[in-house]
């Protein structure tokens, strides 16, 4: 109680009122003292008590004082405190009404309530300490997503490195045999590299807009395809071949958009590779050279080997997407050469009976 | 019926399903067709219960697992009612009669049958021709009177029979 003095109530220049309590009383340690119904005003630099009848009895402590809060609740009958502990009075200080005290704490009772209002810490030190805290958190939420985003391309650098030495054993190993390489596995190692990569892409920036660029992007796109295509069975589907394009092509990704434009084209440009779209919707490019009648007999052939096929039984057996498995099936039966089975299994298709044993 | 011959198509799966391709589809419901007619004919019957017809041997082969689905079974009922063998008792399609030869069919059979024994210019009653001792032979025995008197009436339609309350006098 000793650190209280007296004062006028007025607030210095740049101090500024935080809050307000009517009908609070000060207690020296445990002790009751004669300031028992007042206003206490916390300010940003001092805890203020002012009487509540005698309006010029004015206390005062400066917050540099206080040291540390602790909050009582109210029981019954009792009302709820907050103990203000103290550090030890300056040696210099003004009068105040109490000159010694043994008591490092005083306690601020509040008659009326609104302790949660002027407790200091919860108030005060959490505001800056939640600020820190709130932003520490939003620190490690960002950390969090960053690693988050990078983890994907952390494994892809791993595969890179493994690309690197890949590369590098593949030149050591050439640079080992320059002299008992054969023409042949060159020939064969640059196929390898060709069809891993286009060496000059179609671009806008090199082949114009509009029409001339989806007419080079076509022929590009079928000279480069003609030879997977023949080597897939004759028909790839356009996911397959976005993919492998774009894949090509490396850093000038292809749109879809694009990539559907050229190769609407193919047709009209006479190329060896055609756009076929299927009755259900299924897209492919497809060689020029397939023949239909030849694939229909084909699947009819395996299906009458097989007495019955499934689309995913087909794929496995001739090594397509089941995708295209099931459109040639589809195009077999449209031609007559097999029949459907739909039974709670699946569909199945089974020879065409029908046209072949009656009669 | 243990001793009904089914034909080559019942133990083969895609025959419960009606086929997409039409070409195909025509020949099936062919064979639906027929094998519908002789396995009525087979067992005497002339008329048909579509719910029952759902779980009954003809529609559902139990060794393969497969029957048809009621969508099915009205798309064979409507062909063969296109070809004049189905006729509907009720608006809900619930109820079928099936003659596995039409009215004009059996009239021919019937004529034939009056002709090879003279009995044109004749009255026969009803009775004696679906269950009379001479025509215990015939396919027409033991018919069904409803379908007796359609089969007559498209004899009395081209002038080959007059006919009366319960007979008919041929020409």
């Amino acid at each position: 109680m000793d650190r209280f003095e007296w004062c006028d109530g007025n607030l210095y220049t740049g101090e500024q009122l935080v809050e307000q309590q009517t009908g609070v009383a000060l207690y020296d340690g445990q002790e009751k003292t004669a300031f028992e119904i007042g206003i206490l005003t916390l300010t940003t630099h001092r805890l203020m008590w002012r009487d509540h009848r005698n309006r010029s009895c004015v206390l005062c402590v400066p917050l540099s004082l206080v040291v540390y809060l602790e909050e009582q609740p109210s029981g019954f009958a009792k009302s709820a405190k907050i103990v203000v502990h103290l550090s030890p009075a300056p040696s210099q200080k003004a009068a105040g009404p109490v000159s010694s005290s043994n008591q490092s704490f005083v306690r601020l009772s509040f008659r009326e309530a609104g302790e949660k209002e002027a407790s200091i810490p919860p108030r005060h030190r959490p505001g800056i300490v939640g600020i820190e805290r709130s932003l520490d958190q939003r620190n490690k939420q960002m950390n969090k997503n960053i690693s988050h985003a990078f983890e994907d391309l952390s494994k892809l650098m791993e595969k890179a490195k493994e690309m690197v030495t890949l590369s590098k054993t593949i030149a050591t190993k050439i640079k080992e045999k320059q002299g008992d390489i054969t023409e042949d596995e060159t020939v064969k190692f640059k196929a390898y590299l060709l069809s891993m990569g286009i060496p000059n892409p179609v671009t806008r920036e090199t082949h114009g807009t509009g029409d001339k660029y989806y007419t080079e992007l076509a022929r590009q796109l079928a000279s480069m395809l003609a030879k997977p295509i023949e080597e897939s069975g004759g028909m790839m589907t356009l996911t397959d071949v976005y993919c492998r394009v774009n894949r090509a092509r490396g850093m000038e990704l292809l749109s879809p958009e694009d990539l559907m434009h050229a190769c609407e084209l193919m047709e009209m440009l006479g190329l060896p590779v055609k756009l076929r779209v299927f009755d259900s919707g299924v897209m492919v490019l497809q060689s020029q050279s397939q023949n239909e009648d030849e694939i229909v007999n084909n699947t009819t052939a395996l299906v009458t080997e097989q007495t019955s096929l499934t689309a995913e039984e087909l794929s496995q057996l001739v090594g397509l997407s089941v995708v295209l498995a099931r459109e040639r099936l589809l195009l077999t039966e449209k031609l007559g050469g097999v029949c459907r089975d739909e039974s709670i299994e699946g569909l199945r298709f089974y020879p065409n009976l029908f046209h072949s044993s009656e009669v | 019926m243990a001793d009904f011959e089914w034909p080559w198509q019942y133990k083969f799966p895609p025959f419960f399903t009606i086929q997409p391709n039409l070409e195909t589809r025509k020949k099936q419901l062919e064979a639906w067709c027929s094998l519908v007619l002789t396995y009525q004919r087979h067992k005497k019957s002339y008329s048909l219960d579509v719910t029952e017809a759902q779980t009954s041997p003809l529609f559902h082969n139990k060794a393969i697992n497969r029957k048809l689905t009621l969508d099915a079974i009205y798309t064979i009922l409507d062909e063969l009612k296109k070809r004049g063998h189905v006729e509907y008792t009720d608006k809900v399609r619930k109820q079928c009669l099936v003659m596995w030869r039409t009215p004009e069919e059996w009239g021919k059979l019937i004529y034939s049958w009056v002709s090879a024994n003279g009995m044109n210019n004749t009255v026969c009653t009803f009775y004696e021709l679906t269950e009379g001792d001479a025509t215990t032979n015939e396919e027409f025995h033991g018919m069904e009177k409803w379908l007796l008197v359609r089969a007559l009436r498209t004899l009395e339609a081209q002038g080959k029979a007059a006919l009366m309350d319960d007979g008919v006098k041929f020409f």
